[in-house]
């Protein structure tokens, strides 16, 4: 038995790899179909991304037979040319800023907002469900139907929204066809459409809670903010780190609310990195290197920030 | 995967185009060369039509009925797609080879765009292309790209001034005004004595041209290739425009859904003046002011800059796509749809001003008073640059404009930045 446990470490260093996958050849077929479909939905379009992106490729210059029309392909290797074109063009910084303040200022309505409803909730009371129905409602129905209500709910002379200022005596507002109030219109709408998720994600953080920590802090005499700074906070925080990382990305990248609220305007006001790219991409003869290249640095920009992100979690101890 | 979807594809495609050859409908340009006699021809056309679904789909529904009684072997597929969304629609499908209808109302502006891609077929020499020389010659051109025919045009139209003739009555004003300074002084005068607005504009890159046109500019010069639009015909022409908004002789305008509210303000009698095209006619005469008293309701040529009267020339041709597999039933899908009877037809129901010359005296068409009031703004159209580029030239422009509307910037700072998202656009012009 001595001798064979000998044999195996001996020859471990040269069959590892095959004797990892007798070991765990379960495993690997259970996971098989999972990594199979990451590669072809995720990992091919990635490496094809990034080749596109080094490549001067449109609409125009890409070969394809279409019924007698045959167009051959003429884009080339251009290397960097897309990422210096992008980072030194006078609409990045611009952008850029105003994708940042989008995104802090919604996610920090998300998670206040949708902290304190979810403290109110976590309370026993009267038709408890009937108020979490309501407040989770407007995460049911679609984003796109959403963006077109509020448009309609916001437009300058026959809004909704309007009428009820100049009902009560007010002039009405040009929500969405004045830069600074347009700007205000998206984050209220995507505030609207993102609480829901916080709230229900932090309601079940809450709940996990043990009570009897209250009830001891209570007994110590401790108020009810040094409870809720000492006790829910850190409590919620594996929750909440998590909620926080997710609505940043998905608030960064939020196209619906955008695209379908003011379409970027009024005069590329409320254009995000997203709707950008987007317009590089679809507007006119398709220009797929340098969407690609956008593609590129906005994805760049979330890893970079989700990183910073965890090695900030970490230093607090952290183990995530 | 997707890949592996494209070469299938192509594979299908190749084959199409060697049965397409097969039976002589290649691009050989020389006259007729159909063999198969068109009443034994079969299959499904799928057309995306991209006019108003509910005032105008209907019409063009009938005529298709009229195609099938006529050929009953082939079947007609309608599908409407909103027309915001066609382009992109189209050429997502084209590309991919996936779900591309047979035949499409393609914008007149899409034209040279869609076929310097290779997403149509060439139609010279097949039965789409039929009594060519009926055609009016500046819509005709519309079709037409790098010396070949693409696109058989269905309607054509421009922009001309509505008016809400009770309104102008009230200021004093018989007759529309003639000249952008006249255009403003009778928008002034019915905002004082009548209390409605005087001018409802569309911030659309579109709507501008009216103005450029009036002073003698251009978004471009195709000939010289020259980026004209911050030249200072077209810096003069966005000052009138730039001057009716400072003034308060057009009303505030919307920024979103700009057309909507300026079309709504329009029919609901909240402004005496619109410019528009014939488009709008049905939805116009369904307004409030203008439902049981038609003749309220006027057209005149847009009013004359400094230079000229002029207006862009819009409007939609058909077009089939290159990798169709129904390429026979296509073609003469086309035919029937663009021939002078179902023009005018369509004209006498819905107004639509027809391409062919003969469509215009037909019966049918002259019942229809608003084919008359249209011909004298259409005299006034402006054939516009048909190149590839010219439907990325208004996106630009419409954000610099809603920064001019929006109070935001000038007119020659706006230009200039305009211009210079164009030399991006259009590699190699001059400014």
């Amino acid at each position: 038995m001595t001798a064979d446990v000998v044999a195996t470490r001996r020859a471990a260093p040269r069959s590892g790899a095959r004797r990892l996958l007798s070991r765990h050849w379960y495993a690997w077929a259970m996971t098989a179909p999972v990594v199979i479909v990451t590669l072809v939905l995720v990992g091919y379009p990635l490496v094809r991304g990034v080749y596109l992106s080094l490549t001067d490729a449109t609409e125009g210059n890409m070969g394809r037979t279409i019924g007698m029309n045959v167009i051959p392909s003429t884009y080339e290797f251009v290397g960097l040319k897309n990422y210096t074109d992008i980072l030194t063009s006078a609409e990045f910084l611009g952008r850029l800023t105003w994708t940042v303040v989008w995104t802090v200022v919604c996610v920090a309505l998300h998670v206040s907002i949708g902290l304190g409803l979810a403290l109110l909730l976590n309370r026993p009371m009267r038709l408890r469900s009937l108020y979490r129905i309501l407040l989770v409602l407007p995460w049911a129905v679609p984003a796109f139907v959403s963006a077109f209500i509020w448009r309609y709910l916001l437009n300058g002379e026959f809004g909704v929204v309007n009428a009820m200022l100049r009902a009560a005596g007010f002039a009405g507002v040009s929500w969405l066809d004045d830069p600074f109030w347009a700007k205000v219109s998206v984050i209220a709408c995507n505030v609207w459409l993102g609480v829901p998720f916080m709230m229900l994600a932090l309601l079940g953080g809450l709940q996990a809670i043990p009570r009897e920590l209250y009830e001891a802090a209570e007994v110590d005499g401790a108020t009810p903010w040094q409870r809720f700074r000492h006790i829910t906070l850190p409590g919620l925080r594996p929750v909440s780190s998590t909620v926080v990382l997710l609505g940043t990305i998905w608030t960064f990248n939020q196209f619906p609310v955008i695209f379908l609220l003011t379409r970027g305007g009024p005069g590329g006001a409320t254009e995000i990195l997203v709707t950008y790219a987007y317009r590089q991409a679809f507007e006119g003869i398709r220009n797929y290197s340098g969407s690609a290249a956008w593609g590129m640095v906005i994805l760049a920009l979330l890893v970079v920030m989700a990183t910073v992100y965890r090695r900030a979690l970490r230093q607090q101890g952290e183990a995530w | 995967m997707r890949r592996v979807l494209t070469s299938a594809a192509v594979a299908a495609a190749l084959a199409l185009a060697v049965t397409a050859c097969g039976d002589g409908s290649g691009d050989t340009g020389t006259a007729p060369a159909k063999s198969a006699a068109p009443a034994e021809v079969s299959g499904t056309v799928t057309w995306w039509d991209t006019s108003d679904a509910t005032t105008e789909g209907p019409v063009f529904q009938e005529i298709i009925k009229d195609f099938e009684a006529r050929y009953p072997k082939i079947k007609v597929n309608y599908v409407n797609v909103p027309f915001a969304n066609a382009r992109d629609k189209f050429k997502t499908a084209a590309q991919s080879g996936a779900g591309a209808p047979d035949v499409l109302r393609t914008d007149v502006g899409w034209v040279a765009e869609f076929a310097s891609l290779g997403y149509l077929a060439p139609l010279d020499g097949t039965p789409a292309v039929d009594k060519p020389e009926e055609f009016l010659p500046v819509p005709a051109a519309s079709g037409k790209f790098n010396g070949k025919t693409y696109g058989v045009p269905q309607v054509t139209d421009t922009l001309g001034l509505l008016y809400n003739k009770e309104l102008l009555k009230k200021a004093g004003y018989d007759q529309p005004p003639a000249t952008m300074a006249d255009l403003k002084k009778v928008a002034l005068d019915v905002k004082s004595k009548t209390g409605a607005g005087g001018l409802a504009l569309n911030v659309d890159a579109y709507f501008l041209l009216p103005f450029i046109y009036g002073e003698g500019g251009d978004f471009v010069d195709v000939q010289n290739k020259k980026i004209t639009i911050s030249s200072p015909q077209s810096v003069a022409g966005v000052k009138i425009v730039e001057d009716l908004i400072t003034s308060g002789a057009a009303v505030k305008p919307a920024l979103q859904d700009s057309y909507t509210n300026a079309e709504t303000a329009f029919k609901d009698g909240k402004v005496a003046m619109i410019f528009n095209g014939p488009w709008s006619n049905a939805d116009n005469l369904g307004g409030k002011v203008f439902k049981d008293n038609p003749d309220n309701f006027g057209v005149a040529p847009v009013p004359a800059g400094s230079v000229k009267a002029g207006s862009p020339l819009g409007g939609h041709d058909y077009t089939v796509y290159a990798g169709s597999k129904n390429l026979d039933a296509s073609y003469l899908f086309v035919q029937f749809m663009a021939s002078a009877e179902s023009q005018a037809k369509v004209a006498g129901k819905l107004g639509l001003l027809p391409t062919r010359q003969p469509a215009y005296s037909a019966p049918e068409a002259t019942a229809n008073p608003k084919i008359a009031q249209w011909q004298k703004p259409m005299e006034t159209a402006v054939e516009r640059p048909w190149i590839p580029e010219a439907a990325s030239l208004f996106q630009p422009l419409v954000e610099g404009y809603q920064k001019l509307a929006g109070g935001q910037t000038t007119t020659e700072p706006m230009l200039t930045d305009v211009a210079t998202a164009y030399q991006g656009i259009l590699k190699g012009w001059s400014l």
